[in-house]
């Protein structure tokens, strides 16, 4: 069955915009289910694509235009995805880079990975300060919250959401979790993080693992 | 415009006449695990080792920076710049955000030392620059501010002015403002590289002061890194930068920015040139 979804696979992968935009098209043609598309075409190939920027045998620039055609291909299944009705309550994540940090990156890659993997993002985009982040979670009642810090001088500040999350008596209904170059493991454990992940995709299975396994009651 | 830097014993001119000063990245944590642990056991072997080999590979000016999550970065800071002191003669730039650290560094570090940085950003500046004037250092001014990064060099180039201007109300001169036009990978976008080259240029025409960059985030997320920091440099001295704080152990950084030297006439009579020539040979 997923040989059905190889040619816009290899399309993305490949960064192929006009061959994985048909092979979209052709596979909504043909009535095959559009969520089917979304997570064993364009998810598992993101998914892919994360793999190999682990091993280091893609760069950057191309993860930037495997994102946008994903984007683009994405755009096509959506309407039909709404109109089979087939979509479900996802999760929802709320994704910030931290206060005085404007390094985006990595966060958007954690970002779009954790859309494909069908969470509802909500990305606050970098700089932002706790308060914000504490707002956002009131707002939106997320199951996790993605803290990316790249500076040292900056990963502080994750532990200050933290901390500005329980004064505002919202710490125990939400997940969060940490990431980012300076950030380790026993730093996440230090400040009470609920997770640690050293890339995308490891974040991506975190986060799922952590609203699938331990759910908050009532949180999507 | 002529900046200069001062160890208790030696002291560094930068300037646009002059041959570019290489202040060595090296003795930073951030995404250097062994370091970072083993700055966490409170041991120091590897700053010692990264303070020399950048002396000797010839940086001028040594860049600290002691920013281990969970570790009191004062405390950390002002050990290694005594340690990075002792094991070396050259100034240091004091490399944090926190103006408590900046400030036990400041205490601790003879000579003029660069404070390493400050952004356009009113708080900061407020905070940073009375300490930068309490002890007679220089400053990077990041041109970013509240408004976050701006991808057109005219923002960034009033940004800028606003640092420069902000300094002298402190009493601070703008030949002791360095200006980081902010260099970010060309590798999520294209325009990064042009951005920054441009903002170089309006700075150095406008203001006439000091250009400072790090060096390596222009690579970040692209095969032959190296290859690519060494194209960047030359481009960057023609746009006016003057000083990077970039990794003088990399061959190829180290002879791109000699041989812009010679081509800029600031080696002059390419002697340095000749001399790293004759003795590599």
């Amino acid at each position: 069955m997923p040989e059905r979804f190889e040619a816009l696979r290899e399309a993305l992968l490949a960064l192929e915009e006009d061959a994985a935009l048909a092979a979209t098209r052709r596979l909504l043609d043909d009535g095959v289910d559009p969520k089917a598309i979304l997570e064993a075409g364009l998810a598992e190939a993101m998914a892919e694509l994360g793999r190999r920027w682990d091993r280091g045998e893609v760069f950057l620039p191309e993860v930037v235009v495997a994102a946008e055609i994903f984007g683009r291909c994405n755009a096509l299944v959506e309407p039909a995805l709404l109109a089979s009705g087939r979509q479900e309550v996802r999760h929802r994540a709320v994704m910030a880079t931290v206060k005085g940090d404007l390094h985006d990156l990595g966060k958007n890659m954690v970002g779009a990975m954790l859309k494909t993997a069908g969470f509802e993002v909500h990305d606050l985009g970098k700089d932002v300060a706790a308060e914000r982040i504490v707002e956002a979670v009131r707002e939106l009642a997320p199951g996790v919250v993605g803290l990316s810090a790249l500076l040292t001088t900056t990963v502080p500040q994750q532990r200050l959401v933290i901390e500005a999350l329980e004064a505002a008596g919202l710490r125990s209904g939400v997940r969060v979790i940490v990431g980012g170059a300076p950030v380790t493991e026993e730093w996440a454990a230090r400040i009470g993080a609920d997770g640690f992940a050293p890339n995308a995709p490891a974040a991506v299975r975190l986060a799922r693992d952590l609203v699938e396994r331990v759910p908050v009651a009532g949180r999507p | 415009m002529e900046t200069v830097l001062a160890s208790a014993t030696r002291t560094v001119v930068i300037g646009p006449g002059r041959p570019f000063v290489i202040i060595g990245e090296r003795i930073n944590p951030t995404g250097r695990a062994a370091l970072a642990a083993e700055l966490g056991a409170g041991r120091f072997e590897v700053v010692r080792r990264d303070a020399l080999a950048q002396a000797e590979a010839g940086a001028q000016a040594l860049d600290v920076n002691a920013g281990v999550p969970g570790m009191d970065e004062r405390a950390l800071l002002v050990e290694m710049v005594r340690l990075v002191s002792e094991v070396t003669d050259l100034p240091l730039s004091l490399d944090s955000a926190d103006p408590a650290a900046l400030e036990g560094a400041l205490e601790a570090c003879g000579g003029k030392p660069l404070v390493n940085s400050v952004t356009g950003e009113d708080e900061r500046l407020e905070r940073v620059l009375p300490l930068v004037r309490r002890f007679g250092a220089a400053v990077i001014g990041m041109a970013n501010d509240e408004a976050g990064v701006s991808m057109d060099p005219h923002d960034r180039l009033r940004v800028a002015r606003r640092i420069v201007e902000r300094a002298a109300d402190h009493g601070i001169g703008a030949d002791d403002v360095l200006i980081d036009p902010l260099v970010m990978t060309v590798g999520a976008d294209p325009t990064a590289g042009r951005v920054a080259l441009e903002t170089m240029r309006l700075v150095r025409d406008e203001l006439g002061v000091n250009l400072a960059c790090g060096a390596s985030n222009v690579s970040f997320g692209l095969p032959g890194r190296h290859a690519l920091g060494a194209a960047f440099l030359p481009m960057a001295i023609g746009a006016g930068l003057t000083c990077a704080i970039a990794n003088p152990l990399v061959p190829e950084i180290r002879l791109a920015v000699q041989a812009a030297d010679v081509l800029m006439g600031h080696d002059v009579y390419a002697r340095s040139w000749i001399r790293t020539h004759r003795t590599s040979s």
